[in-house]
């Protein structure tokens, strides 16, 4: 383990550089930004779950006045398009494209036909109704388990299973994943408790309060620009570009501010159709989805079906583990079946396992990544089959799992073997915090959960440039979510020596930096943090390769403290430190401004635990829970802004309890989403939550300068556990289905 | 030598050998050599990250390998 470093920046907790703005109203989000002649895009939606679409004419539309451009899929340029999608489960490029305008088949309720650009945002509805479109409306595919029966309906004939040899006959299961280890038949031969379970998790929105919003200004070359509300404007432009055919050097993207994303902003809707009807009506068309849109065509989580067995010693070491998960890829393939598998068991050293998991499609909106995709579902399922072997056991639910946590050189489910991990020191903390001594309240029961996710690197570029009087100025091309922006400036301020008030960062354009991956994966404050800091590392050589020009001395024998050029030790030279600020104004005579870059493909993420537990109490007579205190333990490796990582477990915690306890997506027979609105889908409000109390464990990361572990995703895949295992225990009955919904409980309480 | 552990979907370009014991130095000579010996195996490399001494790689590409390193193929990972 590395040994704890003092620093002078990193560990402190300023107000965000952006937060003035958002306050104030000043920042400029999707739907702000505004153009001369700007016109206004819509979507026309079909009102069928699955049908073949046999005509669309688009001619009456586009002879309307004030109508400028309508489009369908016959416009889009045709064949197969080859490759991946960005962000985890983006799926293929020719899907995504198929996601964004129907083609020859609508595949869920909401799927684009057609869009319209018109001079109002009304003309642009009314011109959608007189889009004529012909259907021959085909059954819907709702159940995920009904869905891989071989003779079930195929949401899309040419889907076979990914196999190494391809399968005779076309399937709704795009693909298997597949882990093991050992021998399950002797592992649950030694085990003194079984608990096997079937689990389901509902199909959940990310929620983000801004819902999508373009703007493309395109001239008559094809050329021009494209303002979104992404978590990655370079993949944006990547597929905007490649599904219309276009070099991407023509189209520069802009990040706007986000209003939150968790994953569902990493995928295109808008921005290709708007790049097209800005080109067809020569004038600036802004795009922007309603909330009922949102609900109805956007990503949401996968609902998954789980069945879990697992049998464990007296001493609660888990003998054997098995586990089968189908995952609801929706539309087309890319569920996260695979992240699934891989961290069910992550947190665990277990000998004998086999977990199975599908990614299976049904006629419902393409799921999307969503905080730790797949994880929370699957981890759930684990979880409480876990607390139900510690209530077998009379056993401490958090000693059970301190007898199987994975350590340092354990080899994880998915394969290597963990480097330093703070899995043990999370249950550790858990164990001693206050919350957790003190008794559970009456009538309430106390739920306990871990969370796991891998993190990433992946690729980020940044600049940084000092000013004339040495002030900093980072540019970064990671859309700023979680206050990014504050981190960089942190991790740059530290490394120069320099005060954090003297250092600014900026979200650059896919023209004014080199490439980033979207802000995903837990990965922005790991790996652009990694660039910032590798470009801060290189001004610094130069800074004292000038000092040494300036003193006549070897760029050896000169020394970096405390923000300034200094002698080496034993350099004998009689002169004055050489500050930043002092070099900066100075920088004419030694080679002109000061700026250095740095571009990589950032490894060795750490993998991020968490424990969390909960006291919930059921109300018996209406359903109702009342989350009464949780408490969420984190190894953030090196919380470079204290304040942020607390706000990333905060806000995980809430949207895991929204996920546990009323989150759901309801669909009709006809495959018609029933409840697509903040009024029927209820996220959790202010009122409805605790203060989520909060303890950061730091293990530093050895790949990362600082120790930084991704912290975004981890926070989302405990509470689901944590509220069914609480509720379960306050109920003295295990509840398996998630949300535990007022009528879903009555239910089980009714028996 | 490297000892070499490939993933499920490999499994069956391999017919069925999960662990391979390989001379190589680097990462790169490594996927040479199995692309040279299965050359189904480019496409499953190209999808798969790996783990080098349990050191995760969503793109390795000439990272030096010892004798005794240990190389764990694996799924790609994103995330929302």
């Amino acid at each position: 383990m590395a040994e704890a470093v003092e620093y002078k920046q990193i560990g402190t907790s300023p107000v965000r550089p952006d937060g003035f703005d958002k306050v104030t109203g000043r920042a400029q989000f999707g739907a702000d930004v505004n153009l001369p002649n700007m016109i206004h895009g819509k979507v026309l939606r079909s009102p069928h779950a699955h049908a073949r679409i046999k005509s669309v004419d688009i001619s009456e539309a586009l002879a309307m006045p004030g109508v400028f451009a309508a489009i369908s899929g016959a416009d889009f340029p045709g064949g197969r398009l080859e490759g991946e999608a960005g962000g985890e489960g983006g799926g293929t490029m020719d899907d995504v494209a198929k996601n964004v305008m129907a083609r020859n088949k609508v595949l869920y309720h909401g799927h684009a036909v057609a869009a319209v650009a018109a001079s109002t945002a009304r003309l642009a509805e009314q011109a959608l109704a007189a889009i004529k479109v012909e259907y021959e409306v085909l059954e819907p595919v709702l159940n995920v388990v009904a869905a891989m029966d071989p003779a079930a309906t195929l949401v899309n004939e040419e889907n076979y299973t990914a196999l190494p040899e391809k399968p005779e006959n076309p399937s709704n299961i795009a693909s298997v994943g597949r882990l093991e280890r050992g021998n399950l038949d002797e592992g649950f031969m030694v085990a003194d408790v079984v608990v096997e379970r079937e689990f389901t998790c509902p199909m959940a929105h990310q929620g983000y309060i801004e819902p999508h919003a373009c703007i493309a200004s395109i001239d008559e070359r094809g050329r021009g620009t494209v303002w979104c509300s992404t978590q990655g404007h370079f993949e944006h432009r990547a597929a905007t570009s490649k599904m219309l055919g276009k070099n991407m050097a023509d189209l520069k993207f802009v990040a706007t501010e986000i209003g939150g994303g968790f994953g569902g902003k990493t995928v295109v809707y808008l921005e290709p159709l708007a790049t097209l009807l800005s080109e067809r009506s020569g004038r600036p068309v802004k795009m922007t989805m309603s909330r009922e849109e949102v609900f109805r065509a956007t990503g949401p989580s996968s609902a998954t079906v789980a069945r879990v067995k697992v049998g464990l010693r007296k001493d609660g070491a888990i003998t054997a583990a098995q586990s089968w998960i189908a995952f609801e890829a929706g539309a087309f393939a890319g569920a996260p079946y695979m992240p699934g598998a891989m961290s069910i068991y992550a947190p665990y050293e277990i000998e004998n396992f086999l977990v199975e998991t599908f990614d299976v499609l049904v006629n419902k909106p393409k799921v999307a990544a969503y905080r730790a995709p797949g994880a929370p579902q699957a981890m759930h399922a684990f979880e409480c089959a876990l607390d139900e072997a510690a209530q077998l056991l009379n056993m401490d639910p958090i000693d059970l799992r301190m007898v199987n946590a994975a350590d340092e050189g354990t080899q994880s489910p998915y394969g290597p073997k963990f480097p330093p991990i703070g899995f043990k020191a999370c249950l550790r903390a858990a164990k001693a915090h206050p919350n957790y001594t003190k008794p559970v309240p009456e009538g309430a029961g106390r739920g306990v959960a871990v969370g796991f996710w891998f993190n990433v690197g992946m690729q980020s570029s940044a600049e940084v440039n000092i000013n004339e009087n040495g002030s900093v100025m980072i540019i970064e091309g990671s859309p700023d979510i979680g206050g990014s922006r504050a981190s960089m400036c942190l991790m740059a301020a530290e490394t120069l020596g320099i005060n954090y008030d003297d250092v600014r960062a900026q979200v650059g354009d896919t023209e004014s930096t080199g490439f980033c991956n979207v802000t995903g994966g837990s990965r922005t404050t790991f790996a652009t943090g990694m660039a910032v800091t590798q470009a801060c590392e290189a001004v610094i050589a130069d800074c004292k390769r000038r000092a040494a020009m300036t003193w006549g001395l070897d760029e050896d024998q000169v020394e970096w403290e405390d923000g300034q050029a200094v002698p080496g030790p034993g350099v004998n030279a009689d002169v004055k430190p050489l500050s930043l600020a002092e070099l900066a104004r100075k920088a004419g005579k030694t080679g002109g401004p000061i700026t250095a870059r740095a571009s990589l493909n950032a490894q060795g993420a750490g993998a991020a635990f968490s424990v969390n537990f909960g006291d919930l109490r059921v109300d018996r007579e209406t359903g109702k829970v009342d989350v009464l205190s949780f408490t969420a333990v984190q190894d953030a490796g090196k919380a470079i802004h204290p304040a942020y990582v607390e706000g990333q477990m905060q806000g995980g915690a809430a949207q895991g309890i929204g996920w546990a306890l009323n989150e759901e997506y309801i669909f009709d027979d006809n495959g018609v989403l029933e409840n697509a609105g903040f009024l029927d889908y209820r996220i959790p409000v202010a009122s409805d939550l605790p203060m989520i109390d909060t303890h950061i464990v730091e293990v530093p990361n050895p790949s990362h300068p600082f120790g930084v572990r991704g912290v975004g995703e981890t926070p989302i895949v405990a509470p689901l556990g944590v509220c069914a295992n609480a509720v379960s225990r306050s109920l003295e009955k295990r509840i398996t289905d998630l949300p535990m919904s007022p009528p879903r409980l009555l239910d089980a309480i009714e028996g | 030598m490297v000892k070499v552990i490939l993933s499920n979907p490999m499994l069956a370009v391999t017919g069925g050998s999960k662990e391979l014991k390989v001379a190589v130095g680097n990462y790169r000579e490594l996927t040479l050599a199995l692309c040279d010996q299965w050359p189904q195996m480019a496409g499953l490399i190209e999808r798969s990250a790996v783990a080098i001494d349990g050191q995760i790689y969503q793109d390795a590409f000439a990272e030096p390998l010892s004798s005794g390193s240990e190389v764990f193929f694996m799924p790609r990972i994103e995330g929302g």
